[in-house]
């Protein structure tokens, strides 16, 4: 008899990764685009207290840290820099994986404030997958120096979860970070996701699919999420899913979707 | 009303904007990720000596693009 997903998956999922490795209270992703300013984060946040290897089976590197937040400890898994979790790479994949089936209690997207329309793309894409989001806006002192404002108030109202404008580099807003990070990873606080709306044939595609896809991986996994990458045709994701899962449920989900495909 | 090109087909220092990404798949995928949805103003910043491949600016970001991936781009020159 095989484990189920539904009774033991998420902490299977998680030793695969290896996020909880020692004791910790949370484990916490951190994404975001090459270049924003990720590693200085996670060193702003950890300090000493980390130790770099691979992602398992991958030449991906991997950093893990440590930190401590009103006497809870969190660990800290730094993402590979990517633009998107859609497009395959290896770094993608990563980053998207990690996200989807390690299911992290928060995901901090950092974004360069200089530049945050582009950077918007990955933290939307992170957004479909979870609520639980923590959005850095970081290099806001290089915004400031470029005259560029940002109404940091406005963009979490827009987005629905918690925002903080950082300068990592002098530690500027690193503790209203660690502060938002504990909000929601505690969930004291709940995020409120406004979910991308498609064309009126996706979502009828969507709501055709969703509840068979539901009914297979419950709640293990975001099913709307999901049934958009299986229109997407990404059949790597499906194999995929059959190795973090470790169950032989989501070898049905192929017919389905080839079903919901005609 | 502006003609309609490729991005592969514009001149160094030229501007566009996207009209229509035509490419599928992952192709697509990346080149929307990459910001290049309708609408996006797109500079031609310089070609590699062979002309392959060529480097834009898209939303404050240099990327280079292959020819072929940039003749999958529909735009419209800009000014
Ligand atoms: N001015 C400024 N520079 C920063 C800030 N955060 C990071 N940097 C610098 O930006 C560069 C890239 O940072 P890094 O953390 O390596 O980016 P990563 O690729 O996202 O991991 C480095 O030179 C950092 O010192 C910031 O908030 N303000
Ligand atoms: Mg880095």
């Amino acid at each position: 008899m095989g484990l189920t997903y539904q009774s033991t998956g998420q902490s299977t999922t998680r030793e695969i990764f290896n996020a909880l490795a020692d004791h910790c209270d949370y484990a916490i992703a951190l994404a975001g685009n090459p270049n924003t300013g990720k590693s200085t984060v996670f060193n702003a946040l950890t300090g000493l207290r980390q130790h770099t290897g691979n992602w398992p089976g991958k030449t991906v590197q991997r950093a893990e840290g440590s930190y401590i937040y009103k006497s809870h400890r969190f660990r800290l898994i730094d993402l590979p820099g990517t633009y998107s979790l859609l497009s395959n790479s290896a770094d993608e994949e990563v980053a998207r994986d990690f996200i989807c089936f390690a299911r992290p209690d928060a995901t901090i997207v950092v974004v360069d404030a200089t530049c945050l329309e582009r950077n918007l793309n990955l933290a939307l894409q992170v957004m479909e997958i979870t609520g639980r989001v923590v959005i850095c806006v970081n290099l806001i002192d290089e915004a400031r120096r470029k005259k560029i404002r940002i109404d940091i108030d406005k963009l979490g109202k827009r987005l629905g979860v918690p925002v903080v404008a950082t300068a990592a580099r002098s530690g500027e807003g690193m503790p209203r970070l660690k502060e938002l990070v504990s909000d929601v990873a505690s969930k004291r606080v709940q995020t409120k996701l406004q979910p991308v709306r498609y064309s009126q044939e996706v979502e009828n595609a969507i709501a055709r699919l969703e509840p068979r896809v539901q009914a297979i991986v419950g709640n293990s996994i975001n099913s709307r999420w999901l049934t958009l990458r299986l229109l997407d045709g990404d059949t790597r994701l499906v194999h995929t899913m059959e190795n973090y899962l470790n169950t032989g449920e989501t070898v049905s989900v192929m017919p389905v979707v080839q079903e919901g495909l005609v | 009303m502006s003609a309609t090109t490729t991005l592969n087909r514009l001149s160094n220092g030229s501007f566009a904007l996207v009209k229509e990404v035509m490419a599928e798949g992952l192709t697509r995928r990346r080149l929307l990720d990459l910001g290049l949805v309708p609408g996006t103003k797109v500079e031609v910043i310089r070609r590699s000596p062979a002309g392959d491949p060529i480097a834009f600016n898209i939303r404050g970001a240099v990327i280079a693009l292959r020819r072929d991936v940039a003749g999958q781009v529909l735009v419209s020159p800009w000014k």
